[in-house]
């Protein structure tokens, strides 16, 4: 229980959501599109403070759960710089956590450390939402993967998805795989040997009878796909920059290597790319990235009202004021 | 060979603690799990490899004039979770102690994983691994979600 007695302590892993609660919150989100777009004023969190905890860089998950509680007539209070921060001076995260605690009704975080969200929701009695840890999860921003599938094939179940890219260090990738075999999702891993998935993800994906084929044919496999979920090479999980060159531009994607695709197979990608898609894909019918950083707005607005135990209306007005 | 006969492969104890049922090759680890060193003065034995109906083979160690406690019984139960205790006095078990791992080890290692918030000493919070299962033991970090390196966890003993 957090400090309001909510029943939802917050979202750390997607093991924290039921199928059920998956598929109510994208509904809720659906619902939430014209106040995302600001077409529609709904100050369903008003007098809330929502707390920005980013310990590493982010752009699209600070400045999208910062726009999301905003659009909803929220607060938001910011850690800031880490550099300016009592973090320099050796605070403890869990004494971060009780001052923020304090302050605000819900946390969004982001840290560097693998488990740092588990042990903030553990430290706070506010819900923690987990805006990536380490190598570790993801959650919000599966939550929007899935609304983009969803917004794009009608439904979540049956389909081929192609995981491509870094799929060791992807906190991302860690987070969609896990829920997409939940709605029975076929999974193809095309990664360099180098990035591969860890081997207790996939062990725990096929021992739940998910179906999945591990390759290090990105290009083979699109014809098949329903879905090509893309991830940078991220730079800075390489100890070894040598390593990094090595097997950085190894998954790139021009609109040349799409002619054999299904029509209604869709791009993703959660940002920032390098050079893994090439700028000739973005206008192709398959291109939904920008799309998809955008549902990011409305799925954590859908999350945020969850947690914070606000029911979003069955009827919000498509335009002018609620 | 009988169980009688490889208890009788080091002489009988006056007062200590027995374990048996250590998977064979775990003794060494055991030993050092209890802080068993070179400078330990009380007598202590060890039989490695020893036949066991049950486990094919197994390592049997006596350490004299010292009762495992219920905390040494939990880290023993990371690299011996089947492991058989007797405390004894004056020749006879007095107690017989089973190790029961529950769902969770708590403050008994440190997770293994170098990324892992725990890995700061200065966090408060207590150390916790999930028993995910027990043959073979499959430990996961509460926070990170790592599985736990059973040959490093040895080392991360707090």
């Amino acid at each position: 229980m957090n400090k309001r007695g909510d029943h939802m302590t917050g979202l750390i892993t997607m093991d924290d959501l039921t199928n059920e609660a998956i598929l109510e919150i994208l509904d809720d989100a659906e619902r939430l599109l014209p106040v995302a777009r600001g077409d529609t004023y709904l100050p369903l969190l008003q007098g809330k403070i929502l707390g920005n905890l980013f310990f590493e860089p982010s752009t699209r998950t600070r400045m999208s759960f910062e726009t999301a509680m905003k659009r909803l007539g929220g607060d938001v209070v910011n850690l800031g710089d880490v550099k300016t921060s009592s973090v320099v001076k050796g605070e403890t995260l869990y004494d971060t956590i009780q001052m923020v605690d304090g302050y605000t009704d819900i946390i969004a975080m982001r840290h560097p450390r693998q488990g740092a969200a588990q042990y903030a929701q553990d430290s706070a009695r506010v819900p923690v939402l987990n805006g990536g840890d380490g190598a570790g999860h993801h959650p919000t921003q599966t939550m929007l993967d899935l609304f983009t599938i969803r917004q794009a094939h009608g439904a979540l179940e049956g389909l081929k998805v192609v995981l491509a890219g870094d799929l060791r260090y992807g906190r991302t990738v860690h987070s969609l795989s896990h829920a997409l075999t939940r709605f029975g999702c076929e999974l193809v891993l095309a990664s360099p040997s180098l990035l591969r998935m860890p081997r207790e993800i996939v062990d725990d994906l096929t021992a739940h009878g998910a179906t999945v084929t591990e390759t290090e044919d990105l290009l083979g496999s699109i014809n098949e796909a329903d879905v090509v979920y893309m991830t940078r090479i991220q730079k800075e999980r390489f100890a070894d920059e040598d390593e990094y060159t090595k097997v950085a531009g190894a998954y790139k994607l021009h609109a040349n290597n799409l002619e054999g695709a299904k029509a209604s197979m869709i791009i993703m990608h959660p940002l920032p790319r390098v050079d893994e898609i090439h700028p000739s894909v973005d206008g192709t019918r398959h291109a939904r990235y920008f799309e998809q950083a955008f549902n990011g707005v409305v799925a954590r607005m859908a999350l945020l009202c969850r947690l914070l135990g606000v029911s979003v209306p069955a009827d919000v007005p498509q335009g002018g004021e609620a | 060979m009988s169980q009688e006969h490889n208890m009788r492969r080091v002489t009988a104890i006056r007062n200590g603690t027995v374990i048996d049922h250590i998977p064979s090759g775990q003794g060494m680890k055991v030993l050092e799990m209890l802080g068993v060193q070179s400078s330990t003065t009380v007598p202590v034995s060890m039989v490695m490899n020893v036949p066991s109906k049950k486990m094919g083979t197994k390592d049997i160690i006596k350490v004299e004039d010292r009762e495992l406690n219920q905390d040494e019984l939990n880290r023993l139960a990371l690299v011996a979770p089947e492991a058989h205790v007797a405390i004894i006095r004056a020749y006879s078990v007095a107690e017989k102690l089973t190790i029961n791992l529950g769902d969770e080890v708590v403050n008994v290692a440190r997770c293994t994983f170098s990324n892992c918030i725990t890995t700061n000493p200065r966090e408060p919070l207590p150390h916790r691994l999930k028993v995910r299962g027990t043959e073979p033991l499959d430990l996961r970090c509460h926070y990170c979600g790592r599985p736990q390196d059973l040959d490093d966890l040895v080392h991360n003993l707090l």
